[in-house]
Protein backbone atom coordinates (compact mmCIF):
# COMPACT_ATOMS: atom_id res chain seq x y z
CA UNK A 1 0.00 0.00 0.00
CA UNK A 2 2.98 2.46 0.77
CA UNK A 3 4.52 1.40 -1.51
CA UNK A 4 1.87 2.13 -4.32
CA UNK A 5 1.64 5.38 -2.59
CA UNK A 6 5.52 6.20 -2.80
CA UNK A 7 5.47 5.25 -6.44
CA UNK A 8 2.57 7.15 -6.79
CA UNK A 9 4.37 10.07 -5.76
CA UNK A 10 7.13 9.80 -8.30
CA UNK A 11 4.70 9.41 -11.28
CA UNK A 12 3.21 12.27 -9.76
CA UNK A 13 6.21 14.51 -10.00
CA UNK A 14 6.36 13.01 -13.57
CA UNK A 15 3.62 14.41 -14.50
CA UNK A 16 4.11 17.61 -12.91
CA UNK A 17 7.01 18.23 -15.11
CA UNK A 18 6.00 16.76 -18.25
CA UNK A 19 2.81 18.81 -18.22
CA UNK A 20 4.68 22.14 -17.33
CA UNK A 21 6.19 20.97 -20.43
CA UNK A 22 3.58 20.53 -22.51
CA UNK A 23 1.90 23.61 -21.55
CA UNK A 24 5.04 25.77 -22.09
CA UNK A 25 5.68 23.96 -25.59
CA UNK A 26 1.98 24.66 -26.47
CA UNK A 27 2.40 28.48 -25.86
CA UNK A 28 5.88 28.59 -27.70
CA UNK A 29 4.29 27.33 -30.64
CA UNK A 30 0.96 29.09 -30.83
CA UNK A 31 3.19 32.84 -30.64
CA UNK A 32 5.24 31.52 -33.59
CA UNK A 33 2.10 30.19 -35.39
CA UNK A 34 0.69 34.33 -35.28
CA UNK A 35 4.05 35.16 -35.71
CA UNK A 36 4.61 33.74 -39.01
CA UNK A 37 1.15 34.23 -40.22
CA UNK A 38 1.72 38.01 -40.43
CA UNK A 39 5.16 37.44 -42.54
CA UNK A 40 4.36 35.07 -45.03
CA UNK A 41 1.25 33.52 -45.50
CA UNK A 42 2.05 31.57 -48.63
CA UNK A 43 5.16 29.45 -47.35
CA UNK A 44 4.23 29.07 -43.37
CA UNK A 45 1.08 28.23 -42.98
CA UNK A 46 -0.73 29.07 -39.18
CA UNK A 47 -0.44 25.22 -37.37
CA UNK A 48 -4.58 24.14 -37.17
CA UNK A 49 -5.07 22.96 -33.44
CA UNK A 50 -7.55 20.71 -34.73
CA UNK A 51 -10.59 19.13 -32.65
CA UNK A 52 -9.21 16.17 -32.57
CA UNK A 53 -5.86 17.41 -30.71
CA UNK A 54 -8.32 19.00 -28.52
CA UNK A 55 -10.39 16.25 -27.26
CA UNK A 56 -7.02 13.76 -27.10
CA UNK A 57 -5.02 16.35 -25.16
CA UNK A 58 -8.27 16.80 -22.78
CA UNK A 59 -8.99 13.00 -22.03
CA UNK A 60 -5.20 12.55 -21.03
CA UNK A 61 -5.52 15.75 -18.84
CA UNK A 62 -8.45 13.85 -17.22
CA UNK A 63 -7.04 11.09 -16.58
CA UNK A 64 -3.63 12.87 -14.96
CA UNK A 65 -6.02 14.23 -12.81
CA UNK A 66 -7.84 11.20 -11.68
CA UNK A 67 -4.43 9.70 -10.08
CA UNK A 68 -3.56 13.47 -8.82
CA UNK A 69 -6.73 13.59 -6.90
CA UNK A 70 -6.67 10.39 -5.86
CA UNK A 71 -3.76 10.17 -4.32
CA UNK A 72 -4.56 13.61 -2.84
CA UNK A 73 -7.23 12.38 -0.97
CA UNK A 74 -5.64 9.19 0.32
CA UNK A 75 -3.02 11.73 2.06
CA UNK A 76 -5.48 13.95 3.43
CA UNK A 77 -7.75 10.59 4.82
CA UNK A 78 -4.44 9.36 6.27
CA UNK A 79 -3.32 12.89 7.54
CA UNK A 80 -6.92 13.91 9.34
CA UNK A 81 -7.15 10.18 10.81
CA UNK A 82 -3.77 9.98 12.16
CA UNK A 83 -3.93 13.34 13.44
CA UNK A 84 -7.51 12.75 15.11
CA UNK A 85 -5.08 9.14 16.49
CA UNK A 86 -2.24 11.31 18.22
CA UNK A 87 -5.25 13.02 20.00
CA UNK A 88 -5.74 10.36 22.02
CA UNK A 89 -2.14 8.73 21.99
CA UNK A 90 0.79 11.03 22.64
CA UNK A 91 3.42 10.92 19.95
CA UNK A 92 5.85 10.09 22.32
CA UNK A 93 4.33 6.85 23.35
CA UNK A 94 3.98 5.81 19.78
CA UNK A 95 7.73 6.35 19.37
CA UNK A 96 9.40 4.59 22.75
CA UNK A 97 6.14 2.32 23.94
CA UNK A 98 7.83 -1.38 23.53
CA UNK A 99 4.65 -2.70 23.07
CA UNK A 100 1.60 -3.14 20.71
CA UNK A 101 -1.61 -4.06 22.11
CA UNK A 102 -4.30 -2.15 20.78
CA UNK A 103 -7.15 -4.67 20.28
CA UNK A 104 -6.77 -5.88 24.08
CA UNK A 105 -6.13 -4.14 27.58
CA UNK A 106 -3.89 -2.70 28.74
CA UNK A 107 -3.24 -0.70 25.73
CA UNK A 108 -0.22 -0.36 24.46
CA UNK A 109 0.69 2.00 20.96
CA UNK A 110 4.18 1.78 20.40
CA UNK A 111 4.70 1.50 16.88
CA UNK A 112 8.53 -0.15 17.47
CA UNK A 113 7.31 -3.61 18.02
CA UNK A 114 5.59 -3.45 14.28
CA UNK A 115 8.06 -1.24 13.24
CA UNK A 116 11.35 -3.73 13.59
CA UNK A 117 8.75 -6.65 11.89
CA UNK A 118 8.82 -4.74 8.65
CA UNK A 119 12.40 -3.63 9.38
CA UNK A 120 13.03 -7.31 9.62
CA UNK A 121 11.21 -8.71 7.03
CA UNK A 122 12.55 -5.99 4.44
CA UNK A 123 16.01 -6.15 5.61
CA UNK A 124 16.18 -10.07 4.84
CA UNK A 125 14.37 -9.72 1.77
CA UNK A 126 17.16 -7.12 0.55
CA UNK A 127 19.78 -9.46 1.86
CA UNK A 128 18.26 -11.77 -0.45
CA UNK A 129 17.59 -9.70 -3.23
CA UNK A 130 20.05 -6.90 -3.37
CA UNK A 131 22.97 -8.58 -4.09
CA UNK A 132 21.55 -11.64 -5.58
CA UNK A 133 19.46 -9.41 -8.45
CA UNK A 134 23.04 -7.34 -9.18
CA UNK A 135 24.51 -10.23 -9.89
CA UNK A 136 22.07 -12.21 -12.16
CA UNK A 137 21.82 -8.12 -13.89
CA UNK A 138 25.59 -8.52 -14.51
CA UNK A 139 25.31 -12.12 -15.65
CA UNK A 140 22.33 -10.81 -18.16
CA UNK A 141 23.92 -7.72 -19.22
CA UNK A 142 27.92 -8.51 -19.63
CA UNK A 143 28.43 -12.53 -19.63
CA UNK A 144 25.24 -14.36 -20.84
CA UNK A 145 24.67 -14.18 -25.41
CA UNK A 146 22.23 -12.76 -26.56
CA UNK A 147 20.16 -16.44 -26.47
CA UNK A 148 20.77 -16.69 -23.23
CA UNK A 149 19.12 -13.62 -22.74
CA UNK A 150 16.07 -13.87 -24.84
CA UNK A 151 14.97 -16.23 -22.72
CA UNK A 152 15.60 -15.43 -19.35
CA UNK A 153 14.58 -11.97 -19.65
CA UNK A 154 10.51 -13.08 -20.14
CA UNK A 155 11.20 -15.56 -17.74
CA UNK A 156 12.09 -12.69 -14.82
CA UNK A 157 8.92 -10.84 -16.11
CA UNK A 158 6.76 -13.85 -15.59
CA UNK A 159 8.16 -14.18 -12.39
CA UNK A 160 7.31 -10.83 -11.51
CA UNK A 161 3.35 -11.18 -12.29
CA UNK A 162 2.94 -14.14 -9.82
CA UNK A 163 0.09 -13.49 -7.18
CA UNK A 164 1.70 -13.09 -3.88
CA UNK A 165 -0.81 -15.42 -1.77
CA UNK A 166 1.32 -18.14 -4.03
CA UNK A 167 4.38 -16.71 -2.46
CA UNK A 168 2.77 -16.51 0.84
CA UNK A 169 1.75 -20.52 0.57
CA UNK A 170 5.13 -21.22 -0.72
CA UNK A 171 6.76 -19.69 2.17
CA UNK A 172 4.53 -21.33 4.82
CA UNK A 173 4.26 -24.41 3.29
CA UNK A 174 7.70 -25.51 1.66
CA UNK A 175 9.97 -22.80 2.90
CA UNK A 176 9.37 -22.85 6.61
CA UNK A 177 9.32 -27.05 6.75
CA UNK A 178 12.72 -26.80 5.13
CA UNK A 179 13.96 -24.38 7.41
CA UNK A 180 12.45 -26.04 10.23
CA UNK A 181 15.31 -28.90 9.40
CA UNK A 182 17.96 -26.53 10.18
CA UNK A 183 16.25 -24.66 13.25
CA UNK A 184 14.02 -27.13 14.83
CA UNK A 185 12.96 -25.04 17.65
CA UNK A 186 11.76 -22.30 15.37
CA UNK A 187 7.89 -21.91 14.99
CA UNK A 188 5.44 -22.84 12.26
CA UNK A 189 5.54 -18.78 11.97
CA UNK A 190 8.62 -17.11 11.33
CA UNK A 191 10.42 -13.72 9.93
CA UNK A 192 12.90 -15.89 8.40
CA UNK A 193 10.74 -17.64 5.99
CA UNK A 194 8.74 -14.57 5.36
CA UNK A 195 11.70 -12.48 4.66
CA UNK A 196 13.67 -14.87 1.92
CA UNK A 197 10.06 -15.46 0.08
CA UNK A 198 9.82 -11.75 -0.19
CA UNK A 199 13.21 -11.16 -1.61
CA UNK A 200 12.47 -14.08 -3.41
CA UNK A 201 9.52 -12.16 -5.35
CA UNK A 202 11.41 -8.61 -5.48
CA UNK A 203 14.50 -10.56 -6.82
CA UNK A 204 13.10 -11.02 -10.88
CA UNK A 205 11.94 -6.74 -10.43
CA UNK A 206 15.76 -5.81 -9.15
CA UNK A 207 17.44 -8.36 -12.01
CA UNK A 208 14.86 -6.49 -14.97
CA UNK A 209 15.35 -3.30 -13.94
CA UNK A 210 19.33 -3.52 -13.06
CA UNK A 211 19.48 -5.22 -16.26
CA UNK A 212 18.17 -2.61 -17.98
CA UNK A 213 20.07 0.06 -16.70
CA UNK A 214 22.96 -1.94 -17.47
CA UNK A 215 22.35 -2.60 -20.96
CA UNK A 216 21.90 1.40 -21.21
CA UNK A 217 25.27 2.16 -21.00
CA UNK A 218 26.76 2.94 -24.41
CA UNK A 219 29.06 -0.05 -25.67
CA UNK A 220 31.71 2.50 -26.52
CA UNK A 221 32.45 2.80 -22.83
CA UNK A 222 32.78 -1.17 -22.81
CA UNK A 223 34.99 -0.95 -25.79
CA UNK A 224 37.39 1.64 -24.45
CA UNK A 225 37.71 -0.60 -21.28
CA UNK A 226 38.44 -3.60 -22.93
CA UNK A 227 40.90 -2.15 -25.04
CA UNK A 228 42.82 -1.07 -21.99
CA UNK A 229 43.11 -5.04 -21.29
CA UNK A 230 40.06 -4.94 -18.98
CA UNK A 231 38.83 -8.09 -18.18
CA UNK A 232 34.67 -8.70 -18.05
CA UNK A 233 34.47 -8.79 -14.44
CA UNK A 234 36.34 -5.54 -14.44
CA UNK A 235 34.24 -4.16 -17.20
CA UNK A 236 31.07 -4.50 -15.35
CA UNK A 237 32.67 -3.16 -11.85
CA UNK A 238 34.57 -0.50 -12.92
CA UNK A 239 32.53 0.90 -15.89
CA UNK A 240 29.06 -0.55 -16.36
CA UNK A 241 27.99 -0.74 -13.05
CA UNK A 242 28.82 2.66 -11.81
CA UNK A 243 27.57 4.35 -15.24
CA UNK A 244 24.65 2.45 -14.72
CA UNK A 245 24.42 3.60 -10.80
CA UNK A 246 21.54 5.58 -10.65
CA UNK A 247 19.30 2.98 -12.21
CA UNK A 248 20.41 0.21 -10.09
CA UNK A 249 19.70 2.36 -7.16
CA UNK A 250 16.22 3.31 -8.88
CA UNK A 251 15.74 -0.55 -9.10
CA UNK A 252 16.66 -1.41 -5.59
CA UNK A 253 14.43 1.34 -4.05
CA UNK A 254 11.69 -0.16 -6.18
CA UNK A 255 12.35 -3.17 -4.79
CA UNK A 256 12.70 -1.92 -1.23
CA UNK A 257 9.23 -0.51 -1.01
CA UNK A 258 7.70 -3.42 -2.62
CA UNK A 259 8.93 -5.43 0.39
CA UNK A 260 8.04 -2.63 3.00
CA UNK A 261 4.39 -2.81 1.57
CA UNK A 262 4.19 -6.81 1.21
CA UNK A 263 0.76 -7.78 2.52
CA UNK A 264 0.32 -11.06 1.72
CA UNK A 265 3.41 -13.11 2.34
CA UNK A 266 4.13 -11.68 5.61
CA UNK A 267 0.14 -12.24 6.78
CA UNK A 268 0.40 -15.95 6.19
CA UNK A 269 4.27 -16.87 6.86
CA UNK A 270 5.42 -14.19 9.41
CA UNK A 271 2.42 -14.78 12.03
CA UNK A 272 0.74 -12.10 14.03
CA UNK A 273 2.25 -11.23 17.11
CA UNK A 274 3.78 -7.74 17.52
CA UNK A 275 7.13 -7.79 19.04
CA UNK A 276 10.33 -5.75 19.66
CA UNK A 277 13.06 -8.35 18.20
CA UNK A 278 15.25 -8.40 15.56
CA UNK A 279 15.26 -12.35 16.28
CA UNK A 280 14.10 -13.61 12.23
CA UNK A 281 13.46 -16.92 13.57
CA UNK A 282 10.57 -15.15 15.74
CA UNK A 283 7.24 -15.31 14.88
CA UNK A 284 6.71 -11.26 14.42
CA UNK A 285 4.03 -8.72 12.97
CA UNK A 286 4.98 -6.16 10.40
CA UNK A 287 2.80 -3.01 9.74
CA UNK A 288 0.81 -4.31 6.74
CA UNK A 289 0.10 -7.52 8.37
CA UNK A 290 -1.32 -5.45 11.18
CA UNK A 291 -3.31 -3.50 9.31
CA UNK A 292 -5.04 -6.67 7.28
CA UNK A 293 -5.47 -7.97 10.76
CA UNK A 294 -7.67 -5.14 11.90
CA UNK A 295 -9.32 -4.11 8.90
CA UNK A 296 -10.62 -8.35 8.75
CA UNK A 297 -12.10 -7.79 12.53
CA UNK A 298 -14.79 -5.60 13.55
CA UNK A 299 -14.32 -2.34 14.31
CA UNK A 300 -15.93 0.43 15.14
CA UNK A 301 -16.08 3.21 12.97
CA UNK A 302 -13.68 6.30 14.47
CA UNK A 303 -12.82 3.88 17.63
CA UNK A 304 -9.20 4.14 18.15
CA UNK A 305 -8.35 0.61 17.01
CA UNK A 306 -10.02 1.82 13.83
CA UNK A 307 -7.65 4.95 14.22
CA UNK A 308 -4.40 2.80 14.19
CA UNK A 309 -4.72 2.06 10.71
CA UNK A 310 -4.20 5.11 9.62
CA UNK A 311 -1.55 5.90 12.69
CA UNK A 312 0.42 2.78 10.72
CA UNK A 313 -0.53 3.86 7.40
CA UNK A 314 0.89 7.35 7.99
CA UNK A 315 4.02 5.43 9.36
CA UNK A 316 4.54 3.26 6.07
CA UNK A 317 3.94 6.40 3.87
CA UNK A 318 6.54 8.05 5.84
CA UNK A 319 9.68 5.71 5.98
CA UNK A 320 8.90 4.91 2.19
CA UNK A 321 9.05 8.52 1.62
CA UNK A 322 12.39 8.52 3.55
CA UNK A 323 13.98 5.66 1.65
CA UNK A 324 12.75 7.73 -1.87
CA UNK A 325 14.40 10.88 -0.31
CA UNK A 326 17.52 8.83 0.26
CA UNK A 327 17.75 7.25 -2.79
CA UNK A 328 17.61 11.13 -4.74
CA UNK A 329 20.41 12.03 -2.35
CA UNK A 330 22.23 8.37 -3.28
CA UNK A 331 21.92 8.83 -6.91
CA UNK A 332 22.76 12.90 -6.95
CA UNK A 333 25.85 11.91 -4.82
CA UNK A 334 26.96 9.07 -7.10
CA UNK A 335 26.16 10.35 -10.55
CA UNK A 336 27.88 9.00 -13.14
CA UNK A 337 26.79 10.68 -16.57
CA UNK A 338 27.16 9.39 -19.82
CA UNK B 1 62.24 -3.92 -37.86
CA UNK B 2 58.96 -5.41 -38.50
CA UNK B 3 56.65 -5.54 -35.01
CA UNK B 4 53.67 -6.81 -36.76
CA UNK B 5 53.16 -9.45 -39.15
CA UNK B 6 50.39 -10.55 -40.92
CA UNK B 7 50.42 -13.72 -42.50
CA UNK B 8 47.19 -14.93 -44.90
CA UNK B 9 44.75 -13.47 -42.36
CA UNK B 10 40.86 -14.23 -42.92
CA UNK B 11 38.32 -12.77 -41.26
CA UNK B 12 34.71 -13.72 -41.34
CA UNK B 13 31.56 -11.78 -39.75
CA UNK B 14 29.61 -15.23 -39.89
CA UNK B 15 29.48 -15.98 -43.71
CA UNK B 16 30.60 -12.40 -44.49
CA UNK B 17 34.38 -12.13 -45.93
CA UNK B 18 35.33 -8.77 -44.25
CA UNK B 19 39.59 -9.30 -44.44
CA UNK B 20 40.64 -11.62 -47.48
CA UNK B 21 44.04 -12.87 -47.10
CA UNK B 22 45.84 -9.90 -45.82
CA UNK B 23 49.79 -9.77 -45.79
CA UNK B 24 52.24 -7.81 -44.53
CA UNK B 25 54.24 -5.85 -42.05
CA UNK B 26 54.08 -2.66 -39.96
CA UNK B 27 57.22 -1.11 -38.92
CA UNK B 28 58.49 -0.67 -35.21
CA UNK B 29 58.27 3.58 -34.32
CA UNK B 30 56.26 4.27 -37.59
CA UNK B 31 53.59 5.68 -39.03
CA UNK B 32 51.20 3.10 -40.65
CA UNK B 33 48.22 4.71 -42.29
CA UNK B 34 44.88 2.50 -43.47
CA UNK B 35 43.11 4.40 -46.15
CA UNK B 36 40.22 2.92 -48.26
CA UNK B 37 36.56 3.69 -48.64
CA UNK B 38 34.22 2.73 -45.98
CA UNK B 39 33.33 -0.82 -45.81
CA UNK B 40 36.48 -2.30 -47.14
CA UNK B 41 37.58 -3.43 -43.59
CA UNK B 42 40.30 -1.19 -42.27
CA UNK B 43 38.14 -1.12 -38.51
CA UNK B 44 38.02 -4.80 -38.80
CA UNK B 45 41.92 -4.85 -39.43
CA UNK B 46 42.34 -2.84 -36.82
CA UNK B 47 40.15 -4.50 -34.32
CA UNK B 48 42.07 -7.89 -35.58
CA UNK B 49 45.48 -6.26 -34.18
CA UNK B 50 44.69 -5.91 -31.07
CA UNK B 51 42.02 -8.86 -30.95
CA UNK B 52 38.87 -6.84 -30.12
CA UNK B 53 37.07 -8.61 -32.09
CA UNK B 54 36.71 -11.01 -29.99
CA UNK B 55 33.91 -9.15 -28.26
CA UNK B 56 31.45 -9.50 -31.36
CA UNK B 57 29.76 -12.40 -31.74
CA UNK B 58 30.19 -14.65 -34.97
CA UNK B 59 33.57 -13.67 -35.59
CA UNK B 60 35.86 -16.26 -36.90
CA UNK B 61 40.06 -15.46 -38.22
CA UNK B 62 42.08 -17.37 -40.06
CA UNK B 63 46.00 -17.09 -40.37
CA UNK B 64 48.78 -15.37 -38.68
CA UNK B 65 49.16 -12.03 -36.47
CA UNK B 66 52.94 -11.73 -35.13
CA UNK B 67 53.74 -9.21 -32.62
CA UNK B 68 56.74 -9.47 -31.72
CA UNK B 69 57.38 -13.05 -33.12
CA UNK B 70 54.36 -14.04 -30.94
CA UNK B 71 51.35 -15.08 -32.66
CA UNK B 72 48.41 -13.12 -30.67
CA UNK B 73 45.46 -15.52 -32.21
CA UNK B 74 47.74 -18.36 -30.26
CA UNK B 75 45.24 -20.20 -28.05
CA UNK B 76 47.69 -19.67 -24.62
CA UNK B 77 48.42 -15.85 -25.54
CA UNK B 78 47.25 -13.61 -22.21
CA UNK B 79 44.67 -11.25 -24.36
CA UNK B 80 44.10 -8.88 -21.71
CA UNK B 81 47.85 -8.45 -21.05
CA UNK B 82 47.84 -8.06 -25.06
CA UNK B 83 45.26 -5.19 -25.23
CA UNK B 84 47.50 -3.51 -22.53
CA UNK B 85 50.59 -3.54 -24.65
CA UNK B 86 48.80 -2.39 -27.66
CA UNK B 87 45.81 0.45 -27.11
CA UNK B 88 43.58 1.84 -29.05
CA UNK B 89 41.68 5.29 -29.65
CA UNK B 90 38.40 5.29 -31.01
CA UNK B 91 36.35 7.22 -33.81
CA UNK B 92 34.36 8.82 -31.07
CA UNK B 93 35.97 10.24 -28.13
CA UNK B 94 34.68 7.76 -25.49
CA UNK B 95 35.92 8.85 -21.84
CA UNK B 96 34.64 6.99 -18.81
CA UNK B 97 31.66 8.90 -16.89
CA UNK B 98 34.92 10.00 -14.33
CA UNK B 99 37.14 12.48 -13.42
CA UNK B 100 39.56 12.89 -15.59
CA UNK B 101 42.71 11.93 -13.52
CA UNK B 102 40.24 8.35 -12.71
CA UNK B 103 40.44 7.89 -16.79
CA UNK B 104 44.02 8.01 -17.01
CA UNK B 105 44.89 6.11 -14.20
CA UNK B 106 41.93 3.32 -15.04
CA UNK B 107 44.23 1.01 -16.53
CA UNK B 108 46.73 1.30 -14.89
CA UNK B 109 44.57 0.51 -11.64
CA UNK B 110 42.94 -2.57 -13.73
CA UNK B 111 46.46 -3.80 -13.55
CA UNK B 112 47.03 -3.53 -10.09
CA UNK B 113 48.83 -0.11 -9.32
CA UNK B 114 47.90 1.25 -5.62
CA UNK B 115 50.26 3.17 -4.86
CA UNK B 116 48.47 7.39 -4.93
CA UNK B 117 52.30 8.92 -5.83
CA UNK B 118 53.45 6.37 -8.74
CA UNK B 119 49.60 7.15 -9.76
CA UNK B 120 49.83 10.82 -9.46
CA UNK B 121 53.23 10.50 -11.54
CA UNK B 122 52.01 8.43 -14.60
CA UNK B 123 48.74 11.05 -14.88
CA UNK B 124 51.12 14.02 -15.20
CA UNK B 125 53.21 11.84 -17.60
CA UNK B 126 50.36 10.63 -19.58
CA UNK B 127 49.03 13.81 -20.04
CA UNK B 128 51.67 15.65 -21.23
CA UNK B 129 52.66 13.13 -23.48
CA UNK B 130 49.20 13.48 -24.99
CA UNK B 131 49.69 17.47 -24.67
CA UNK B 132 46.88 17.49 -22.39
CA UNK B 133 48.98 18.61 -18.85
CA UNK B 134 48.58 22.11 -19.72
CA UNK B 135 45.03 22.67 -19.68
CA UNK B 136 43.48 20.44 -17.54
CA UNK B 137 46.17 20.12 -14.52
CA UNK B 138 43.85 22.16 -12.47
CA UNK B 139 40.74 20.33 -13.36
CA UNK B 140 42.18 16.92 -12.42
CA UNK B 141 39.01 16.01 -10.37
CA UNK B 142 36.38 17.36 -12.70
CA UNK B 143 34.59 15.05 -14.77
CA UNK B 144 35.74 14.20 -18.23
CA UNK B 145 32.35 15.23 -20.40
CA UNK B 146 33.03 19.23 -19.36
CA UNK B 147 36.40 18.71 -21.68
CA UNK B 148 35.58 19.84 -25.25
CA UNK B 149 35.52 16.95 -28.05
CA UNK B 150 38.89 17.28 -29.05
CA UNK B 151 40.60 17.35 -25.61
CA UNK B 152 38.70 14.19 -24.85
CA UNK B 153 40.22 12.93 -27.47
CA UNK B 154 43.55 13.74 -26.07
CA UNK B 155 42.51 12.61 -22.74
CA UNK B 156 41.26 9.32 -23.95
CA UNK B 157 45.41 9.09 -26.02
CA UNK B 158 47.12 9.75 -22.78
CA UNK B 159 44.31 6.98 -20.98
CA UNK B 160 45.72 4.50 -23.52
CA UNK B 161 49.57 5.90 -23.18
CA UNK B 162 49.53 5.38 -19.20
CA UNK B 163 49.47 1.49 -19.35
CA UNK B 164 52.54 1.99 -21.24
CA UNK B 165 51.42 0.47 -24.80
CA UNK B 166 54.24 -0.31 -27.61
CA UNK B 167 51.81 -0.23 -29.91
CA UNK B 168 48.82 2.45 -30.97
CA UNK B 169 45.99 1.99 -32.78
CA UNK B 170 43.70 4.50 -33.82
CA UNK B 171 40.62 4.30 -35.59
CA UNK B 172 39.80 8.01 -37.90
CA UNK B 173 40.59 9.69 -34.46
CA UNK B 174 39.58 12.91 -35.74
CA UNK B 175 37.16 12.58 -37.87
CA UNK B 176 34.58 13.64 -35.26
CA UNK B 177 36.67 16.83 -34.64
CA UNK B 178 37.32 20.40 -35.71
CA UNK B 179 40.39 21.59 -37.69
CA UNK B 180 41.62 23.09 -34.84
CA UNK B 181 41.83 19.91 -32.50
CA UNK B 182 42.76 18.14 -35.66
CA UNK B 183 45.79 19.62 -36.05
CA UNK B 184 46.95 19.32 -32.31
CA UNK B 185 46.24 15.83 -32.15
CA UNK B 186 48.33 15.27 -35.99
CA UNK B 187 51.22 17.04 -34.34
CA UNK B 188 51.03 14.95 -30.63
CA UNK B 189 50.79 11.60 -33.19
CA UNK B 190 53.68 13.17 -34.94
CA UNK B 191 55.41 13.22 -31.57
CA UNK B 192 54.07 10.03 -30.14
CA UNK B 193 56.04 8.10 -33.35
CA UNK B 194 59.32 8.53 -31.55
CA UNK B 195 58.79 6.37 -29.33
CA UNK B 196 55.16 4.33 -30.23
CA UNK B 197 54.50 2.21 -33.28
CA UNK B 198 51.30 3.72 -34.49
CA UNK B 199 48.56 2.51 -36.53
CA UNK B 200 45.59 4.95 -38.20
CA UNK B 201 43.09 4.65 -39.89
CA UNK B 202 41.53 7.85 -41.70
CA UNK B 203 39.40 8.93 -44.24
CA UNK B 204 41.56 12.28 -44.78
CA UNK B 205 44.00 11.67 -47.82
CA UNK B 206 45.80 14.82 -46.48
CA UNK B 207 46.12 13.16 -43.27
CA UNK B 208 47.59 10.39 -44.29
CA UNK B 209 49.97 12.24 -46.90
CA UNK B 210 51.45 14.63 -43.76
CA UNK B 211 51.82 12.56 -40.97
CA UNK B 212 52.60 8.47 -42.32
CA UNK B 213 55.83 6.81 -43.09
CA UNK B 214 53.61 3.45 -44.69
CA UNK B 215 50.14 3.43 -46.21
CA UNK B 216 47.87 0.35 -46.92
CA UNK B 217 45.16 0.78 -49.69
CA UNK B 218 42.28 -1.59 -48.47
CA UNK B 219 39.48 -2.01 -51.23
CA UNK B 220 36.85 -4.70 -50.07
CA UNK B 221 38.41 -6.51 -47.56
CA UNK B 222 41.87 -6.60 -49.44
CA UNK B 223 45.16 -4.85 -49.30
CA UNK B 224 44.96 -3.12 -52.97
CA UNK B 225 48.83 -2.33 -52.16
CA UNK B 226 51.06 -1.48 -49.60
CA UNK B 227 54.01 0.36 -49.63
CA UNK B 228 55.57 3.62 -48.55
CA UNK B 229 53.23 6.67 -48.24
CA UNK B 230 56.17 8.75 -50.55
CA UNK B 231 55.40 5.73 -53.11
CA UNK B 232 51.61 5.26 -53.07
CA UNK B 233 50.75 8.98 -53.10
CA UNK B 234 53.16 9.40 -55.52
CA UNK B 235 53.59 6.79 -58.06
CA UNK B 236 51.12 3.95 -57.23
CA UNK B 237 51.87 0.94 -58.95
CA UNK B 238 48.13 -0.10 -58.89
CA UNK B 239 45.54 2.16 -61.13
CA UNK B 240 42.77 1.58 -58.26
CA UNK B 241 45.06 3.08 -55.64
CA UNK B 242 45.39 5.86 -57.77
CA UNK B 243 42.36 6.20 -58.83
CA UNK B 244 40.87 6.14 -55.35
CA UNK B 245 43.47 8.87 -54.00
CA UNK B 246 43.20 11.20 -57.09
CA UNK B 247 39.79 11.00 -55.46
CA UNK B 248 37.34 9.52 -58.59
CA UNK B 249 35.93 7.23 -56.23
CA UNK B 250 34.84 6.27 -52.29
N1 LIG C 1 30.19 -6.16 -35.97
C1 LIG C 1 30.00 -6.49 -37.26
N2 LIG C 1 29.17 -7.50 -37.59
C2 LIG C 1 28.97 -7.84 -38.88
N3 LIG C 1 29.55 -7.24 -39.92
C3 LIG C 1 30.39 -6.22 -39.67
C4 LIG C 1 30.66 -5.79 -38.32
N4 LIG C 1 31.53 -4.77 -38.37
C5 LIG C 1 31.80 -4.57 -39.69
N5 LIG C 1 31.13 -5.44 -40.46
C6 LIG C 1 31.18 -5.53 -41.94
O1 LIG C 1 32.50 -5.73 -42.32
C7 LIG C 1 32.84 -4.89 -43.41
C8 LIG C 1 34.02 -4.01 -43.03
O2 LIG C 1 33.63 -3.08 -42.05
P1 LIG C 1 34.62 -2.08 -41.35
O3 LIG C 1 35.81 -2.83 -40.91
O4 LIG C 1 33.88 -1.36 -40.31
O5 LIG C 1 34.97 -1.10 -42.57
P2 LIG C 1 35.67 0.33 -42.52
O6 LIG C 1 36.22 0.57 -41.17
O7 LIG C 1 36.72 0.23 -43.57
O8 LIG C 1 34.63 1.31 -42.93
C9 LIG C 1 31.60 -4.11 -43.76
O9 LIG C 1 30.99 -4.74 -44.85
C10 LIG C 1 30.77 -4.21 -42.56
O10 LIG C 1 29.40 -4.22 -42.91
MG1 LIG D 1 35.67 2.15 -39.80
Amino acid sequence: MASIRGVTFLFLKEVGTKMNEVVLKDTRNRSAGNHSQKETPGIVQKKRMNREDLIVKSILFLCAMVSILTTIGIVAVLLVETLSFFKDVSLFSFLTDTKWTPLFKPEHFGILSLLSGSLLITVGASLVALPLGLMAAIYLSEYADDRVRRVIKPILEVLAGIPTIVYGYFALTFVTPLLRVIFPDMGVFNALSASIVVGIMILPMVASLSEDAMVSVPKSLRNGAYALGATRLEVARKVVVPAAFSGIISSFVLAISRAIGETMIVTIAAGATPKLTLNPLESVQTMTAYIVQVSLGDIQHGSIEYKTIFAVGMTLFVLTFLINLIAQWLKRRFKEEY
Amino acid sequence: MSIIQMKNVDLYYDKHHALKNISGEIKERSITALIGPSGCGKSTFLRSLNRMNDMIQGVRIEGEILVADQNIYHADVNVENLRKNIGMVFQQPNPFPKSIYDNVAFGMRIHGMRDRKELDEVVEQSLKAAALWDEVKDILKKPAYGLSGGQQQRLCIARALAVHPQILLMDEPTSALDPISTAKIEELIGELRKQYTIVIVTHNMQQAARISDDTAFFLQGEIIEFDTTEKIFHAPSDQRTEDYIAGRFG
